[in-house]
């Protein structure tokens, strides 16, 4: 396909990336400085110009693309933007949103702005950090085949039970298959023999009940969440209360903010919101920060999302998670002490990415930006695992592919090396960056 | 983040160019079976490339390319290639008398090919002497490099795809390369076949014309052989006497193909896309065509007007010209044409002209030929800009307040890329001069006098990839009087001028091994 991506900051080349090996790119950016990066280090036709405009945008050839991706770091414009391309032809228009307002609006008037397909940063991270909130000693959870199959990456501590043991011998769950083990400088495809270390990062697939097990297993003294704080009533902050909220919850919000405070306390009734600093030591300890089982930092700027987690942490919180505005710091974030760092960008990535991936896979999963996927796949007539056991089917697939669950008719099936795989089937498979192209091409 | 310069990478990545070679060098070894002679000199080649390319791939079997990476993989491959090129001079010269078989020399002749120069050390230039399989060779040498050998490995080898936009900026002519496609690979690909086309058209045009009977002396061989080196604008001929050699036909067809290679490919693109005003509107294009049209007319006004004729006795073989309009046109066009492209064919022994005109030339290997195109020297889009850039000086200093972008096509560049043309274009007069002296000094040890013109003339010919000087030097001569320590400074020259300098001397400062 030709894709035309408006936008070519850390979201618009990150898509970039992960869509140039398969698909014709042409990215829109205004900055030269931008223009020259990607040109350089992405195998893209870069145009230097404003994407909003109809003579950048003929430029693009637009009219014969098949998708627009407005990803600006300004709604209006990427609202427009699509709006501008429909003008001249006929390609599939997603644009980026912040504001929940938009997505709101856009939802309730179903293909309203000429956008096709409308992606709210926001409410994104917001339920990626729900997710983690849910499943404690994970960094990083996502949901496959409409919730039945859940994917995620533990890191396992020196004093994990887990530790120093085999896979064979970690593993005594009914439905979970250990996809890979992530190491600094290489993905490990485990067999049974393989040892699990402490620093590991292991990511595994399968039904959520047996994930929640492993995850007791892994880190065994984190109990039940029930108790949440979450620091800053920013956009992100009301979402991730008002998710918690549905789900039962009661969770704390502090907003520094007279008025603000007072509108969130309006609109969350399930949400205790105290008008406070969240960074304010004598304020944790009146709010017996240490029995939290976890902080979420919502803040504005990174350096103060950093702040209050490792000041949450220090005196005594159990898990620190917190919302990270560029894609490079994630990793800091989480080695200087941060338990989950999740990025509003990298979420937005995965979510337009699996919009084009090549036959439509229904959901993508980004591992440590871009190390490797966790991809969904319906299974049709001619793909190679269709009709046969898994063990023959291996044979035909890249190194680096790990089948992780199967769901058929709405059940969850374990995949052994004698299972057979039909079509209709959805497979939710590990593939490492290295041959993500070669296995979706054969899938 | 690895700081210092993975060289296994980058040798690796010369190893699979490497590789690829022993393809190109089995043309040639098919020509020697064809006239049973001399496949000798091209099976061995073939072998050892095969084997070394295989070897160095194994340096590093999953080379991954960086900006520092990408600099140290071209300069390395053109000096590989030129090392490898060299080989098939040296076999088939042994226990000739050929000049050839001298290492220093064949390394000349094949750094001169493949950076399609053109100077030449080939003693006597003759099928009595060489094979057609070697001269064949010496054609083919100048193709390969005339639109990059890096450009066709993006092209050929998926591998390249990722640092493929960097190494092609370290090669191709020109600030900053032009994407035509979304993929560099492809992008890579439409360069090599329009120039594929221009190369067939060029043969078909000059095969036909000698069918119909306008040009007896281009047979197959030499309709093959010379588009081989018009379009990387090259200039190496099989025959001793260059263009002098066809007719005055067969000089008219060259001009405009010798302007093709000098011009921007990616304007030929624009144009097969239906674009073709935009070829017009292109401001160096305009520029290009602006200079070869004044410089030709000046050429031609002092050769018909008899300026232009320096010599009092015309040599017999000399046909004067001097009031002879068409041709002095013809000989002016050619001439101008073919030195400021940097072709360097010569349709006369241009010697025989006054030093004025002789001036005119050695004042065109400068300016050279388009960014993107397969010229050498400065470029003209850089040569523009520094007009346009004085031009702004002027005004500034009329005016100290005004701010006043220097603008391209109505575009402004931004101040980075000014300092980008401003670095090389210095760069490239200081080394220019400096070049000059050591070879002049060098000079001094040889019985034939060489002038400061003749010396100044043979270094702007090495550095700008033009072949001919004049002089001792001049297109019917070649660089054979000039010591080895000469001879090996103008092949280092020959190098740093087909990559544009800054690829090169990056690798002789401290700071790029260090940090």
């Amino acid at each position: 396909m030709r894709i035309v991506i408006v936008g070519a900051g850390e979201v618009g080349s990150s898509i970039a990336k992960s869509l140039c090996d398969t698909h014709e790119v042409v990215v829109v950016d205004n900055d030269p400085e931008r223009v020259e990066s990607v040109t350089y280090n992405i195998d893209v036709l870069a145009i230097e110009g404003d994407g909003v405009t109809l003579s950048t945008l003929a430029e693009t050839d637009v009219a014969e693309a098949d998708i627009l991706i407005a990803s600006t770091d300004d709604d209006e414009t990427n609202i427009i933007t699509c709006g501008t391309a429909k003008t001249l032809g006929d390609p599939f228009t997603i644009a980026r949103v912040r504001d929940t307002k938009f997505l709101d609006t856009w939802q309730q008037a179903e293909g309203a702005l000429g956008v096709d397909f409308m992606v709210g940063t926001t409410l994104l991270a917001a339920r990626s950090v729900v997710r983690v909130i849910g499943l404690p000693s994970a960094r990083d959870v996502d949901t496959f085949a409409g919730g039945r199959v859940q994917m995620a990456e533990f890191e396992i501590p020196p004093d994990s039970p887990v530790a120093g043991q085999t896979v064979q011998e970690a593993d005594r769950f009914e439905s979970l298959t250990f996809a890979a083990i992530l190491r600094p400088d290489d993905v490990v495809i485990p067999s049974g023999q393989t040892r699990i270390e402490a620093g590991d990062e292991v990511v595994v697939i399968g039904s959520e009940s047996s994930v929640q097990a492993l995850a007791a297993e892994v880190s065994p003294h984190a109990g039940t969440v029930d108790d949440i704080l979450i620091v800053g009533g920013t956009d992100i902050g009301y979402q991730i209360a008002k998710l918690l909220g549905e789900q039962g919850l009661t969770p704390r919000l502090v907003e520094r903010d007279h008025d603000r405070a007072r509108e969130l306390a309006e609109l969350l009734p399930n949400t205790t919101v105290l008008e406070s600093d969240g960074t304010d030591r004598d304020f944790l300890e009146r709010e017996h920060i240490s029995e939290v089982d976890t902080v979420v930092s919502a803040l504005n700027r990174n350096e103060r999302n950093l702040l209050a987690s490792l000041l949450a942490k220090r005196l005594g919180a159990e898990r620190a998670v917190a919302i990270v505005g560029e894609m490079e710091y994630v990793d800091l974030f989480e080695a200087v002490g941060v338990d989950v760092a999740i990025n509003p960008r990298e979420a937005t990535a995965e979510e337009i990415t699996r919009f084009t991936r090549e036959r439509r896979a229904e959901n993508v999963a980004l591992i440590e930006n871009d190390r490797a996927e966790v991809i969904e796949i319906e299974v049709d007539e001619d793909s190679v695992l269709a009709g046969k056991p898994i063990q023959e089917s291996v044979v035909d697939l890249p190194d680096g592919v790990v089948i992780g669950a199967i769901t058929r008719n709405g059940d969850f099936v374990i995949p052994r090396g004698g299972t057979v795989v039909e079509p209709g089937d959805t497979a939710v498979l590990f593939v490492d960056a290295d041959v993500v192209e070669e296995a979706t091409a054969v899938l | 983040m690895n700081l210092r310069v993975d060289w296994r990478a980058s040798v690796s990545l010369v190893g699979s160019v490497l590789k690829y070679l022993s393809l190109p060098l089995a043309l040639p070894a098919a020509v020697a079976i064809v006239y049973d002679n001399g496949v000798l000199a091209f099976l061995p080649v073939m072998a050892l490339t095969l084997v070394a390319g295989v070897g160095l791939e194994r340096l590093d079997p999953d080379p991954d390319i960086g900006a520092r990476e990408g600099f140290l993989m071209v300069a390395l491959t053109w000096l590989a290639v030129a090392l490898v090129g060299m080989l098939p001079y040296v076999i088939a010269g042994m226990g000739t008398e050929s000049t050839l078989a001298d290492p220093v020399n064949a390394l000349f002749e094949s750094m001169s090919g493949f950076t399609t120069t053109g100077a030449t050390v080939m003693g006597s230039i003759g099928f009595d002497h060489h094979s057609h399989a070697l001269m064949l060779w010496r054609q083919l040498t100048q193709w390969l490099g005339g639109m990059g050998i890096v450009v066709l490995a993006v092209a050929i080898l998926p591998e390249l795809s990722v640092g493929g936009a960097q190494l092609m900026d370290a090669e191709a002519p020109g600030p900053g390369i032009e994407k035509l496609t979304p993929r560099i690979a492809e992008t890579a690909r439409v360069l090599w076949l329009i120039y594929l086309g221009f190369t067939v058209l060029q043969f078909l045009l000059l095969y036909g014309l000698h069918h119909a009977g306008l040009a007896p002396n281009m047979g197959l061989y030499n309709a093959i052989a010379h588009p081989l080196t018009t379009m990387p604008t090259g200039g190496f001929s099989p025959e001793a006497r260059s263009i002098e050699a066809f007719s005055s036909v067969v000089q008219w067809v060259i001009i405009p193909f010798m302007v093709a290679a000098g011009t921007n490919f990616a304007l030929f693109w624009k144009a097969l896309n239906g674009d073709v005003r935009s070829v017009f509107r292109d401001s160096e294009f305009r520029f290009y065509a602006g200079t070869l049209a004044v410089f030709a007319a000046l050429g031609a006004g002092l050769l018909y007007g008899g300026v232009g004729v320096g010599l009092a006795e015309l040599p017999v073989e000399v046909p004067p010209i001097a009031g002879e309009f068409e041709d002095a046109l013809r000989h002016s066009t050619f001439q101008v044409v073919s030195i400021v492209t940097t072709t360097g064919y010569a349709s006369m022994d241009f010697n025989t002209w006054s030093p004025v005109a002789q001036f005119l030339l050695v004042f065109g290997m400068f300016i050279g030929g388009s960014a993107g195109s397969t010229g050498g020297a400065i470029k003209m889009v850089r040569t523009l800009v520094i007009l346009k850039s004085l031009k702004r000086e002027l005004f500034t200093t009329v005016h100290p307040d005004a701010v006043s972008p220097v603008r391209l096509a109505g575009k402004p560049l931004d101040e980075r890329a000014l300092r980008g043309i401003y670095a090389f274009t210095l760069l490239y007069v200081v080394l220019f001069f400096v070049a000059s002296g050591l070879v002049l000094l060098d000079a001094t040890r040889i019985p034939e006098s060489v002038t400061a013109f003749e010396g100044m003339s043979a270094v702007a010919a090495t550095l700008g990839n033009v072949g001919p000087g004049v002089g001792i030097v001049g297109p019917m001569n070649n660089y054979l009087a000039f010591p080895d320590t000469s001879k090996l400074f103008m092949v280092f020259l020959m190098w740093v001028g087909r990559l544009e300098v800054i690829p090169v001397f990056v690798l002789l400062t401290g700071a790029y091994w260090r940090s």
